[in-house]
């Protein structure tokens, strides 16, 4: 039973995300907040390992729910699930390719679809900002704004955008900077 | 037979080393499938990019099916498919039986608290390499920040949202 829920959520994932790799996030957070599969802290966990990692993370993260709920069978079918509905879809427009690409109805579609995507990848960095840069639990014991945001995370967090942004550090190494700097700075 | 063997392993063997997902594949996919195989041309696989980018699922893979589908048909898309798929999954199945035990670890706790971190500036600059293509005028903006809040706050399901918006640009987009 928990096997076709698996790959029913995981079908509605893959045939819904669209724009590729952090699309999927919404829908991630959605089976979390509604199952016990994997919690808000897996998710911001698993895209880190997703980064860092060959494969997307749509795959990533339904191996990592799939093996957590059914084991290895489950990591492999909810992977296989997700995959599904997009293989169908390219075998259809492989045979009408070129209609597709310069269809007006196509690009019209998308006009709405492409800001809605990238809102919802927002909504799922806020998700992760929550867990990462502030500290409810701190704040609602002392109701001391001081206690709500973790000063050291939120300095990481600059130096590792301007090194991104000035240097083109690749996101693997600026991955492994962050884990260190975790670890010797106690976060 | 050896079609689709061949097929599966070139994917596998691509499916290995693409690293972050989707934009950063397309010098490996250059590389192995245009100059190495000359399976197809550039020009065709920049058309399969833009087209595995606005279709649902996962746009490597979309990529490795269009291959696939054009050397032997729904099996060839089939063996490329599953090629792609076979190191990550692999790879993660490895982790997650690590993760269960070890992420009691402090040290880990540590590492993984100071990772979230950059996850976090990492999605900020999806964001903003996206925003140019995505939001072209007031509508779409409005549209971002209206799907943001019924995302964020009012947890509406992202399938009905992704709907909803696509039907919203077919409607209200007329000129073309």
């Amino acid at each position: 039973m928990t096997l076709i829920k698996l790959m029913y959520e995981f079908m509605k994932t893959g045939l819904f995300s669209v724009g590729g790799g952090l699309a999927t996030l919404p829908f991630l957070y959605a089976i979390s907040d509604k199952t016990n599969w994997f919690t808000h802290s897996d998710i911001a966990d698993m895209i880190a390992v997703a980064e860092s990692t060959p494969g997307p993370i749509g795959v990533n993260m339904s191996t990592f729910a799939g093996f957590k709920t059914s084991g290895v069978i489950g990591g492999v079918l909810a992977s296989f699930a997700l995959a599904l509905p997009s293989v169908i879809i390219i075998l259809i427009i492989a045979k009408f390719l070129n209609k597709f690409k310069d269809n007006p109805l196509v690009e019209r579609t998308f006009y709405g679809l492409r800001p809605a995507s990238i809102a919802m990848i927002t909504a799922a960095g806020l998700n992760v900002a929550k867990v990462a840069l502030i500290d409810l639990d701190a704040f609602s014991i002392s109701h001391n704004l001081n206690d709500l945001f973790i000063y050291k995370a939120i300095v990481l967090g600059v130096i590792i955008f301007i090194a991104q942004r000035r240097f083109k550090v690749h996101p693997v190494l600026l991955i492994a900077f962050a884990a260190i700097a975790g670890i010797i700075f106690k976060f | 037979m050896s079609e689709l063997w061949e097929l599966y392993k070139t994917f596998a063997a691509i499916g290995s080393v693409t690293f972050g997902g989707g934009y950063a594949m397309l010098p490996i996919l250059e590389r192995e499938l245009v100059n190495k195989r000359e399976w197809t041309s550039l020009d065709e696989l920049r058309d399969y990019f833009s087209i595995g980018q606005c279709t649902p699922g996962i746009i490597a893979l979309n990529v490795s099916t269009f291959i696939g589908e054009k050397r032997a048909g729904v099996m060839g898309a089939v063996a490329a498919g599953l090629g792609f798929l076979t190191v990550p999954i692999i790879i993660i199945l490895i982790i997650a039986a690590f993760l269960t035990n070890f992420t009691e670890l402090e040290i880990i706790q540590h590492a993984f608290a100071g990772v979230r971190v950059c996850v976090c500036v990492l999605i900020v600059q999806a964001v903003m390499r996206l925003w140019k293509s995505s939001i072209v005028d007031k509508l779409t903006l409005a549209l971002y920040l209206i799907i943001f809040m019924l995302n964020a706050f009012a947890k509406i399901s992202p399938a009905l949202l992704v709907i909803a918006s696509g039907l919203l640009g077919l409607f209200i987009r007329r000129k073309y």
